[in-house]
């Protein structure tokens, strides 16, 4: 039962500079990163079936709903009345359209789509952004008791550091980590080392973490050519095969659960990638993981079984997830560094995925990479989702 | 957030009412129409039941950069608090320094005001804590 009913690839990627791109719109970032996908992957539009855009908030930050006819009219098809869906779960958007594209090839509907996913986010002032955020989470129930995102996972920070001993040090290495493989990304937000005293002694957000613990506010879009194995074949040698897919949900407000050291949709979203895929944690190479705050990653090794529970810090302070650990983590930057565009997040780290299994990260590349992970939370894991890739 | 929004009649909002699931005992807050444990079986039979208001503090943090309508309150402490009832609540506490918090203290449920609509605008109220010997 859990299998998809016919093999699904990729064939190409593409990808706008992640930041305050202040020069360019929604329109003109989603088409930038879809044209790249496009020409990556040597089709013709024409051959497009369909096409599914995460995006977190665009009636929140631009007023504008009904996106995906937008794009669809921006990149050209609109004239062929291709099907464009817009995908939400909050900052999973993106993981959730390509999930939509893989099922929707898998079933045999289509054959090529188009996924991507899309968010300009410095249309409003930060502190406007800070207070969207939080519609991710339980607006009711825990927005109005004054918890901000921040808020609710420094919450999960402290039960950890309380539990299991996790220290400080251990959460700033994350950021560390995070900002030097950045710093070897072209296209990430961020392109500066920084060492643990900078993230220690910066400005408190919401303790103990504090803005370095934290995603930056980033506009961006990404976008991935998806399509059956037989046609993938037909454009290129080395398509990357998607052989683990799982979603999970969990309760939207984190005073739901009876435990806050464990996002439990993630856990169950990576048995299921796993049980497709028919492989272990300890088949992954490489992972990209949902770092929004640096508790975040921790916690994602852990629930993706690559660690122990408590066990993560330890694995972060030991460079077991650095470039030359024994599971280098982020190797993108990560929501930290990278940028983190909420609803192109989810794509963006599939191309890095696929950068890292064609032998193309460049200064970041990882030897021998076979297998690899990506895992892309909502909110607080009100959604998780966690895709698993091989070179077919 | 609009006024319609925060003047929608909540009971639990202001005196922590929840609901009681006949079948397996359970107890909820916010108040669920199912029980998440007894489904189909608990339907028609969660009743209202009120929460004490105390608890545990599980976790805490102390916010000083929260979001724009709480602003002038920074910082405050948001703790995750373990009702003595079982279900878990997230809330505010008040009335002591940040260093009096720890996980394991023991709060009660004190009625304040949460925020206000702009400088002139709505008040809006609920539930807070307050750490107890």
């Amino acid at each position: 039962m859990n299998k998809l009913s016919r093999e699904v690839a990729i064939i190409g990627i593409g990808q706008t500079k992640f930041g305050e791109n202040w020069d360019l719109s929604f329109r003109e970032l989603g088409i930038q990163a879809g044209i790249e996908a496009i020409k990556d992957s040597g089709i013709e539009s024409k051959v497009i079936d369909a096409l599914y855009v995460g995006n977190m908030s665009a009636g929140l930050f631009m007023d504008q709903e009904h996106v995906a006819s937008m794009v669809m009219e921006e990149v050209g098809l609109a004239d062929r009345q291709v099907p464009a869906t817009r995908v939400e779960a909050a900052d999973a958007s993106g993981a959730l359209a390509l999930r939509q594209g893989i099922l929707d090839i898998a079933s045999g509907h289509s054959n090529v789509v188009i996924v991507g996913g899309s968010e300009k986010v410095t249309d409003v002032t930060s502190d406007i952004a800070s207070e969207f955020i939080m519609a991710g989470a339980d607006r009711a129930w825990e927005g109005l008791f004054g918890a901000s995102l921040p808020s609710l996972f420094a919450l999960m920070a402290r039960k950890h550091m309380h539990d299991f001993g996790t220290t400080r040090e251990q959460l700033a290495q994350v950021a560390v980590k995070n900002h030097y493989n950045g710093a070897r990304n072209p296209i990430a937000q961020f392109q500066r080392e920084i060492d643990i005293d900078t993230v220690i002694n910066a400005n408190p957000i919401a303790d103990p973490l504090g803005v370095f613990d934290c995603f930056p506010v980033s506009d961006g879009a990404a976008a991935l050519v998806l399509c059956d194995m037989k046609t993938a074949l037909e454009y290129c040698n080395d398509p990357v095969k998607i052989i683990g897919t799982g979603q999970g949900s969990d309760t939207i407000s984190i005073s739901n659960r009876k435990d806050i050291t464990t996002i439990r949709s993630t856990v169950k979203a990576a048995e299921r990638a796993y049980e497709m895929a028919g492989i272990g944690p300890s088949d992954i190479d490489v992972a990209e993981v949902h770092d929004s705050y640096t508790i975040a990653e921790i916690l994602a090794i852990e629930d993706l079984g690559f660690f122990g529970k408590g066990e993560g810090g330890k694995a972060v302070e030991d460079g077991e997830t650095a470039l030359t650990g024994s599971i280098p983590i982020n190797t993108s930057g990560g929501l930290k560094a990278r940028g983190h565009p909420f609803g192109a997040t989810g794509i963006a780290q599939i191309n890095e995925l696929v950068l890292q299994l064609r032998s193309k990260a460049d200064g970041r590349q990882v030897n021998n990479v076979q297998k690899v992970l990506a895992q892309n939370l909502g909110g607080t894991g009100g959604t998780s989702l966690v895709h698993i890739l091989e070179v077919a | 957030m609009s006024v319609a929004r925060f003047w929608r009649k909540q009971d639990q909002r202001y005196n922590l009412m929840g609901t009681e699931c006949q079948v397996c005992g359970r107890k909820f807050f916010p108040n669920k129409s199912m029980c998440p444990v007894c489904h189909r079986k608990s339907i028609g039979k969660m009743n209202k039941y009120q929460f004490s208001g105390n608890g545990i503090v599980e976790s805490y943090t102390v916010v000083h950069a929260g979001m724009p309508q709480y602003r002038s309150q920074v910082p405050y402490i948001l703790a995750y608090i373990l009702l003595e009832e079982g279900d878990h609540i997230l809330g505010q506490i008040v009335d002591c320094d940040p260093e009096d918090v720890d996980i394991g203290k023991k709060v009660e449920m004190v009625f304040r005001k949460l925020g206000q609509e702009g400088r002139s605008g709505t008040i809006y109220y609920g539930y807070k804590f307050r750490t107890i010997l």
